[in-house]
């Protein structure tokens, strides 16, 4: 194993019209699990088929280690990248029983007889369907089936691991149950895993690297902890985390890190300054005796607390959690006790 | 980028050329071939004493009218049918609509046999209910009339698919609509579902009369003993009376054919491209009118026609089949299964043409299954911008009428092939080659509906595994398009089976197929074999299409013809 590498990676589907991937450079080290965020059409799919294979890449190219597995002019086939995938559509093959299904990668790689027998127990026994070996997949649950593509994935020891949404077609509840047996997996298996969804919540909790993606270019890559701390431009600040991004104005030097006099100079400055995206999380955002003015807009109920929108005087809206019952329309008072400059 | 260069395709590198290879040869070379000696010989003034000869105006006539009078009896029925299958409250809809396809896959000239033994006076069947005509009175179906009645009769069942598609597409809210805006059911018919549902009519309208201009076996059998030719028949007897301008003849009378067809199929294009309206709102479920107190009467008339046009003649095909010999009447005294005996065990000729027809039909049927496995999957998942040419192209051979090919064949062929310097004129090889270009279509449609309904994913998957095209062609694709491949090589078999336009031209001594022998019985006077082989046929025909009801459910929509 390796790490693989993403070197200036672009792709454009018809030729002259705007890229769908644009320019990306990634490292994912060995044994990291990465996931790949963004809005639906940002080109995270694109990026993720090309490192399947599936796709060509028009410009740059991707590594494994040293091995080049494509660049614009030549690439290695999916079928010789030792790499797997769970599909959004979980891609068992229906006339196929489950350990048929398990255990067709490695009928392809000539591994038969009692050794596939034993590989393939082994896997659905990670994922706890031993007992399911002879049933077809059409008679299984959702969960069931993405368990059984996981373990199709398992079964061959791969370099690399993809996953496309494989949570989108699942309910809550089964969400949470398929994240553990997700981490339960890179864990076991060692494998370097690049997970794509739109949804920031399952890639801060799952993945040791997040890399967030939009109109096919590439943000930021860092830890989901950097990466909810100190984002990098209005974008990332808005996909990640819950928070509101205010205009004010540029506050001096090159400070990113605010606190609450620095952001109360910057709420009460006047002037034309040049202005600047200050991101607010709701939790730093503080009702407090003695602050600035804001009113009210709407109030949601959320079971262990309240979450306020409130609107400052000069219209812009922020967010915050209550403790207390808040009514629309009231005026507050609050301090932010932190903020990031994007 | 190079197309091949691609190697996130799927495919192989060979596949592309194969691909265009089969098309090349099965559509472009023979019609290309077919089109480069019909405007040679008219360059060279061929043309003008064939276009000076009244025979052939009168034949171009006769093709109009017959063809023109046809579409009408078309309309009525298939329209009338479509209309109350679709719309009403009909019982027993779906045995009626399998009972009025079934007309339209029993092959022409066993059509026209089976009437001509419901009609005039050697009828067995009216002799042995003593309701036939005096001797010496004359068969009334010798006529531009009959011709033009067993047309409607043979192609109703396209106008009823095409009209039921169309019914079936329209929006169930737009009749919903109108309803809640006070319309009565009357109203919302006339003003919501016939104004939606003309350009199906018009299509349905349309491949009629192209399959009229194209038809063989029922001008050939009631045309050619009262002296009316049709273009088609017309070629055939060119051929018959083989002469030195013969070839330049005949490339210039399907030239006609085929420049009239093509009139008819961009006429049902046309009307078709208005059609896109059908993707706003839920379609696929018509409101149901009530008939009320008619119910009862339309039900009548619906099943009092299906005997007619499919009992009746039947009936007196299985009659004529059992009478000793034409003319005589048929009583329990003088019933006799000779005729089968005859043609199924003591003629050579008959036995002949069934081993020639069933194994021309499997060769065609499973060879055409590989081409079109690989085709389809090329149109389908290739990615190629030449798809669209390539499968437009497949499509020709099969929509022109199958003088046109067959007469595009023998002009391929008549000289050996270069290089190889071998000739198939006259052998069955020709025939093959010429039902695989004419079957094409058949046999790609339902292969293609089957991939598009694939998800790529499960491909894929495969790809990761590690598996090569050829094993994904094995263990993925094939067993999974398998239910469709099943009812392409039974929908290939079975009209390769019964068809006489393309082998009418093609046979010689020893290749004559089932469409053949049929015909040549009946015209050396033979009537009873010719009945009792036509039984055969038709049964023949009937068991496939119940194997192919039967598997319909699980095949992918537009699979089975019938079935919409």
């Amino acid at each position: 194993m390796a790490k693989l590498i993403l070197n200036r990676l672009s792709k454009t589907f018809d030729l002259g019209g705007r890229p769908a991937v644009n320019d990306v450079s990634l490292t994912v080290r060995e044994g990291g699990f990465l996931a790949l965020l963004g809005p639906s059409g940002c080109g995270k799919t694109t990026v993720l088929r090309m490192i399947a294979g599936f796709e060509q890449p028009t410009d740059g190219s991707i590594l494994l280690g040293e091995r080049l597995l494509a660049d614009a002019s030549d690439m290695v086939p999916p079928e010789h990248r030792n790499m797997a995938m769970v599909f959004q559509s979980y891609a068992l093959w229906p006339h196929m029983s489950v350990a048929e299904n398990v255990g067709y990668p490695l009928k392809v790689r000539g591994i038969s007889g009692e050794k596939r027998q034993r590989k393939v127990k082994g896997a659905l026994s990670a994922v706890r369907l031993e007992s399911f070996a002879d049933r077809r997949p059409a008679d299984l649950s959702g969960g069931q089936r993405q368990r059984v593509a996981l373990a199709r994935c398992l079964v061959t020891e791969p370099d690399v691991v993809l996953l496309d949404e494989p949570l989108a077609n699942l309910d809550r509840h089964l969400r949470q149950e398929m994240e553990e047996t997700f981490r339960e997996f890179h864990a076991r298996s060692g494998a370097t895993m690049i997970y794509v969804t739109h949804d920031q919540a399952e890639a801060m909790a799952l993945a040791t690297d997040v890399a967030v993606m939009s109109e096919g270019r590439l943000l930021q890559v860092a830890t989901p902890e950097e990466i909810y701390a100190r984002p990098e431009g209005r974008l990332v600040g808005g996909l990640v985390g819950q928070g509101a991004i205010l205009s004010l104005p540029s506050p001096e030097g090159d400070r990113r890190h605010l606190d609450w006099p620095a952001v109360q100079r910057l709420l009460t400055a006047e002037g034309d300054a040049p202005r600047a995206d200050i991101l607010v999380r709701p939790q730093d955002v503080e009702i407090a005796a003695e602050g600035a003015a804001v009113t009210v807009l709407s109030v949601l109920f959320e079971g262990e607390r309240y979450a306020l929108r409130l609107s400052l005087p000069d219209g812009q809206a922020l967010r915050a959690f209550s403790r207390r019952p808040v009514k629309v329309g009231e005026a507050l008072s609050i301090v932010i006790r932190s903020a990031w400059r994007l | 980028m190079a197309q091949s260069g691609n190697r996130g395709n799927s495919q192989p590198r060979w596949l592309f050329p194969f691909v265009v290879t089969a098309i090349f040869c099965l559509s472009v070379l023979p019609l290309g071939r077919l089109a480069a000696t019909g405007i040679a010989s008219a360059m060279q003034g061929g043309a003008r004493q064939l276009l000076s000869d009244p025979a052939l105006w009168q034949a171009v006539y006769d093709t109009l009218t017959t063809s023109f009078f046809g579409m009408i009896a078309a309309v009525l029925l298939g329209g009338g049918f479509a209309l109350l299958l679709t719309l009403f409250d009909i019982r027993g809809k779906a045995v009626l609509g399998f009972l009025f396809m079934l007309p339209t896959m029993i092959p022409p000239q066993v059509t026209a046999l089976a009437w001509i033994g419901m009609t005039g006076p050697s009828s067995a069947l009216l002799k042995a209910l003593g309701l036939a005509p005096p001797l010496g009175s004359p068969q009334p179906l010798y006529s531009v009339g009959g011709i033009a009645l067993l047309y409607g009769v043979q192609n109703a069942a396209l106008v009823y698919l095409s009209l039921r598609a169309g019914l079936l597409a329209l929006p169930r809210d737009a009749v919903e609509a109108a309803r809640l805006s006070g319309a009565s059911s009357w109203q919302v018919l006339k003003d919501v579902v016939l104004p939606l549902s003309l350009p199906g009519l018009a299509a349905g309208a349309a491949i009629a009369f192209v399959s009229c201009v194209g038809n063989f076996g029922i001008p050939a059998i009631l045309g050619i003993p009262a002296s009316i030719y049709t273009l088609p028949t017309l070629i055939y007897s060119k051929f018959a009376a083989f002469g030195p301008g013969t070839f330049a003849d005949v490339s210039l009378l399907s030239g006609m054919i085929a420049i009239l067809s093509v009139v008819g199929l961009s006429v049902e294009e046309r009307v078709l491209r208005g059609r896109d309206y059908r993707v706003i709102g839920l379609s696929g479920q018509v409101a149901v009118f009530r008939l009320g107190g008619l119910r009862y009467p339309v039900e009548m008339a619906l099943w009092l026609t299906i005997f007619v046009i499919l009992v009746m003649p039947l009936t007196a095909l299985v009659a004529s089949s059992l009478a000793p010999a034409y003319g005589v009447p048929l009583s329990p005294a003088t019933v006799t299964i000779k005729a089968y005996e005859e043609i199924l065990f003591r003629q050579a000729v008959t036995r002949t043409a069934f081993t020639n027809s069933i194994t021309l039909s499997l060769a065609t049927a499973f060879g055409l299954l590989v081409v079109t496995v690989l085709t389809g999957y090329f149109l389908v998942r290739g990615r190629s911008r030449f798809a669209p040419v390539l499968s437009a192209l497949a499509e020709i051979p099969y929509a022109l009428p199958g003088i046109v090919l067959a007469v595009a064949f023998i002009l391929l062929f008549a000289a050996p092939i270069p290089i190889v310097g071998i000739s198939i004129y006259g052998t069955i090889w020709i025939i093959l080659i010429a039902y695989f270009s004419s079957f094409f279509a058949v046999s790609l449609k339902p292969v293609v509906s089957a991939f598009r309904q694939l998800d790529p994913s499960l491909e894929e998957a495969a790809r990761l595994s590690g598996a090569g095209f050829g094993r994904r062609l094995a263990d993925i694709l094939v067993p999974l398009v398998a239910p469709a491949a099943g009812a392409s090589v039974i929908l290939v078999f079975l009209i390769a089976c019964n068809e006489l336009t393309v082998s009418a031209l093609l046979w010689s001594a020893g290749t004559q197929t089932l469409g053949v022998a049929i015909y040549n019985l009946d015209d050396s006077g033979s009537f009873n074999l010719a009945a009792a082989l036509s039984v055969l046929v038709v049964i023949m025909v009937v068991v496939m299409m119940l194997a192919l009801e039967l598997m319909a459910k699980r095949l992918p929509k537009g699979v089975v013809p019938w079935r919409s």
